[in-house]
This record gives C-alpha cells, sequence and structure tokens, in this order.
C-alpha cells in the first residue's frame, strides 16, 4: 500500500515540474504543433476506421435486435446517436488511444531515460519533465475533443449509409431517430470527458516513461504499465464523471 | 576548480562512497578511475547534481553547489557540458539541431550566429558537413565527437566525460583524448574524465583521482602512477604480466 502512496506522490510532483516555468516559451509552440501531428493527426486514421465500422455496427445490431412492431424503426438512429455520442466516441476511443499514443508516449521518455537523453537535458540545465511532457498534455487537450467529435460524425453517418443500404430503416428514420430528444448537453458531456482523458492518458504514460530504470525490456515494461493504468483510470473517470454531470 | 568535500552517498543501505574529498584542476585532465562498481560513476553524477548526496559539499569555484535548489543550480548547471558514455545525442535531431539545443535554451544569439556557433564545434570535433545527419547515421567514434560538439557549444567552465572511449577502437580512442585534453587547454576547462582505459589514464591523466570500494584510494597525475607502491591501484592499472613488464620499463 505505501508504493501506491508513494508513487501517487512522486506523480504529482512530476506534474508540478511538467508545469512550472519553462526556461524558453517561444520554443513550445513548436513543439506543440509537433505533437499536435504525433498524438493527433497520425491516429486520424484508426479513430475514422473504428467509428466507421462501430457505428455501421450499431445501427445493424439495434436493428436486429427490433422484433417488435411496437418498436419504431427510428430507434435505430437514436440508439446510434446516443451510443456514438455518449460512449463510443468519447470513451472507446479514448481507449483505444491510450494504447496507441500512452504506449507511444512511454516508450519514447522512457527510452530518452535510459540512453540518458533526459540526464543531458538535466545537466543543460532544462527542466527535462517540462520540456517534454508539457507539449504532450497541451497538444493532446487540444486535439482530442476534435478527434471525439470526428468519430460521432463518422460513426453516425456510417450506421446511416449502412442502415440505408442494408434496407433496415429509411433516411427519413434515421434522421427522426437522430433529432429525437437530442441534447446538445450530451455532446457537450462527452467533449469534456475527452479532456479528462486525455490529461489521462499523457500524464500517466509520460510518468511511467519519466521513471523507467534499465534497458529496453523495462521501456516495454513501462510501456504496458502506462497502457493498463491509463485505460484503468479512464474507467474509473469516466464512472466518477458520468455520475457528476449527467445524474 | 571544482571541490569536494567529504561527500557520502548510500542506497537502501549500501554505501557506494564514503567520505570523499579531492579536487578538480581547471586547465586540467582530472581522472577518475576505478574498477566497475567503485562508486565512480555515483560520484560523478553527485557532482553533476543528477544525485543528491548523504553528506558533504561540492563547490564549483567556491559557489557551494550542494545547498541550491533545483533553480539557483540552473546557473552553475549552464556552464557545465557533459560527453555521455552511449552520447546521448537526442535522435529526433540532427547532429546540428543536437548542438543548437542548448543554444536555442539559453543563449541570446540570432539564429545566425547559433548556425556559426555550430559550425565552428563541428570543425573543432573534425565533422564539417556533417550537419544534417541523424546520430543513427553517425559512427560510435562521430557521435563522440558530435556530444563533445554539443557540450563544448556553450563554452562550458566545467566538461564532464563518462567513458568518452567504451566501445571504440584503439586509434579512435586516441582521437578522442586527445580532442578532450586539446579542449581542456584551449578552454581552460576543469575537465573530469571517468574512464577504464589506462592508455587514456597513462597518455593524458594531469590530475588522477582512484576509487577503491568507494574510497578515495588514491591521488596523483600520470607519472606518479608509476610509482605508486599502493597495491589495488597496483593490480587495476598493472592487471597482467605483460603491463607490469611495461610499467618496469616506463620506470627505468
Amino acid at each position: 500500500m505505501s508504493s501506491v502512496y508513494f508513487n501517487i506522490g512522486k506523480y504529482f510532483l512530476l506534474m508540478v515540474n511538467t508545469f512550472t516555468k519553462p526556461e524558453k516559451r517561444r520554443i513550445y509552440p513548436k513543439l506543440i504543433v509537433q505533437e499536435i501531428d504525433k498524438i493527433g493527426l497520425q491516429s486520424l486514421g484508426i479513430v475514422a476506421l473504428l467509428s466507421l465500422f462501430m457505428g455501421a455496427v450499431v445501427t445493424l445490431q439495434t436493428a436486429a435486435n427490433i422484433d417488435s412492431g411496437w418498436i419504431p424503426r427510428w430507434t435505430i438512429g437514436f440508439t446510434t446517436r446516443q451510443t456514438m455520442i455518449l460512449e463510443f466516441s468519447s470513451t472507446i476511443v479514448c481507449l483505444i488511444l491510450s494504447g496507441k499514443v500512452g504506449g507511444n508516449i512511454a516508450s519514447e521518455i522512457g527510452t530518452m531515460r535510459i540512453t540518458e537523453q533526459i540526464d543531458a537535458m538535466e545537466i543543460m540545465g532544462i527542466n527535462s519533465a517540462s520540456y517534454l511532457i508539457l507539449p504532450k498534455i497541451v497538444a493532446a487537450l487540444f486535439i482530442f475533443p476534435f478527434m471525439v467529435i470526428l468519430s460521432m460524425f463518422i460513426g453516425i453517418s456510417a450506421g446511416a449509409f449502412v442502415g440505408y443500404t442494408a434496407g433496415v430503416t429509411s433516411l427519413n428514420d434515421f434522421e427522426y431517430g437522430l433529432q429525437y430528444s437530442f441534447e446538445l448537453w450530451q455532446v457537450s458531456y462527452s467533449i469534456i470527458k475527452s479532456f479528462f482523458f486525455a490529461f489521462i492518458i499523457t500524464s500517466v504514460s509520460a510518468y511511467h516513461g519519466y521513471f523507467t530504470h534499465g534497458g529496453p525490456r523495462e521501456v516495454g515494461a513501462s510501456s504496458t504499465r502506462a497502457v493498463v493504468y491509463s485505460m484503468v483510470l479512464i474507467l474509473i473517470a469516466n464512472y466518477v464523471l458520468t455520475q457528476l454531470l449527467l445524474l | 576548480m571544482i571541490e569536494v568535500k567529504n561527500i557520502s552517498k548510500s542506497f537502501a543501505g549500501n554505501t557506494v562512497l564514503k567520505n570523499i574529498t579531492t579536487e578538480f584542476y581547471p586547465g586540467k585532465v582530472n581522472f577518475i578511475i576505478g574498477r566497475s562498481g567503485s562508486g565512480k560513476s555515483v560520484l560523478t553524477k553527485c557532482v553533476v547534481g543528477l544525485m543528491e548526496v548523504d553528506q558533504g559539499e561540492i563547490f564549483f569555484d567556491k559557489r557551494n553547489f550542494t545547498i541550491l535548489d533545483r533553480w539557483d543550480r540552473k546557473d552553475i548547471r549552464q556552464e557545465m557540458g557533459m560527453l555521455f558514455q552511449g552520447s546521448a545525442l537526442f535522435s529526433s535531431l540532427t547532429v546540428e539541431e543536437n548542438i543548437l539545443f542548448p543554444l536555442q535554451m539559453f543563449s541570446t544569439m540570432s539564429k545566425s550566429e547559433m548556425l556559426d556557433r555550430v559550425n565552428v564545434c563541428l570543425k573543432r570535433v573534425n565533422l564539417e558537413g556533417k550537419n544534417h545527419l541523424y546520430p543513427s547515421e553517425l559512427s560510435g567514434g562521430m557521435q563522440k565527437r558530435t556530444g563533445i560538439a554539443r557540450a563544448i557549444a556553450m563554452n562550458p567552465r566545467y566538461l564532464f566525460c563518462d567513458e568518452p572511449n567504451s566501445g571504440l577502437d584503439p586509434q579512435t580512442a586516441i582521437v578522442i583524448d586527445n580532442l578532450i585534453r586539446e579542449i581542456t587547454y584551449e578552454f581552460n576547462s576543469t575537465t573530469v574524465v571517468i574512464s577504464h582505459d589506462m592508455n587514456s589514464v597513462l597518455e593524458t591523466g594531469d590530475h588522477i583521482n582512484f576509487i577503491y570500494q568507494g574510497e578515495l584510494s588514491w591521488r596523483g597525475n600520470k607519472t606518479e602512477i608509476l610509482h605508486t607502491e599502493n597495491e589495488a591501484l597496483n593490480n587495476f592499472v598493472f592487471p597482467s604480466k605483460f603491463m607490469q613488464q611495461i610499467r618496469e620499463k616506463l620506470k627505468s
């Protein structure tokens, strides 16, 4: 148990170091843009692909499970919308990104640690935590909400397309379902969640990478731990945020 | 000058450094030698502030480094350059960007002045024209030389070299040794070299510190090392019969 408290303390101290005044602020915009590319733009493909197929499958699954004539066909559009907006585009996409982005961050910083690149920065008098971690956190906080919105759009569009082409719903029914009892707050809720998840993924993964000791095997272990801890924390945060924001 | 006064360091009850007191002189190549696990790397990491000492003090030209906090240490750290054992070049940056890095972070030079400085440093280590290569495209010796170029970019008063010859062939090792010596004399920097390479020690060791089981066992220069009666040092520097014969010849 004491090691849990020790690690939590170490994590918060690292965050304090990360958010202390950087050495040269004008270097950061360039670093943030690079990180937006690495964390966000290079993940667009996987987010789009997942959203496309999930939207299509949710539509078909809902259609397949409506076997009562009392349930209207627009329920398909309604269910697809609710699934994508409330959970898939924020939580599931972020869980998947924790594997891709989190693993990448932990292994990148972990490799820098074991090859003494971080020590080299420290000796130069550079706050390595701020230089390496802050741009990643800022970039993720900026780009994740856009990715979540994109995922919603692609998933719902794919659902409409597949529902129509498979003949399980008309576009009018689907559109009616999309608009039925729609609350903009649900999109906001999803975006708010994505901010928290972005912070969890980048900071937890950076923490595991930053305190890597040993060789390549330990970098792999750090990377795995980063993904596992990020996922667990995302699930816990998802529960807490849902309780706080929706109920 | 760097003064180390009574420093000790332990890890989980295991004492690695015991009450070490020594000096590293400006304009001289100061060596720290010792067997693997003797504590020489820990000593260097304590001196540069990568590790905190349990007790004792370290002075950089009369400035007590040990009592300073992270922010106050920054000024002294900007006067340090370090060549790491594995070079520690930033793998995502080119040779030019690696050397530019400390200049961009701390100097007030214009972009063109910085590029001029990079080219001066590259010329100094005989790596002209290699500006746009990545570390992975360089040989071990070239990586070390790039590391030296990065270390001298800010004209450091204190230069630390952690096993600069490890993994290099003897001829390249001599090139690196000569470079370190020339830079030390040229900039009058206080150079501290950790090494296992006895050829380097006997060739360039102006001032040698021998660490044995966490204690400073012997201090002297490359001439005195030939005449020492310190058994642990003799066993370390001249471990084979062949080396002992060389020693006798050198002494005579």
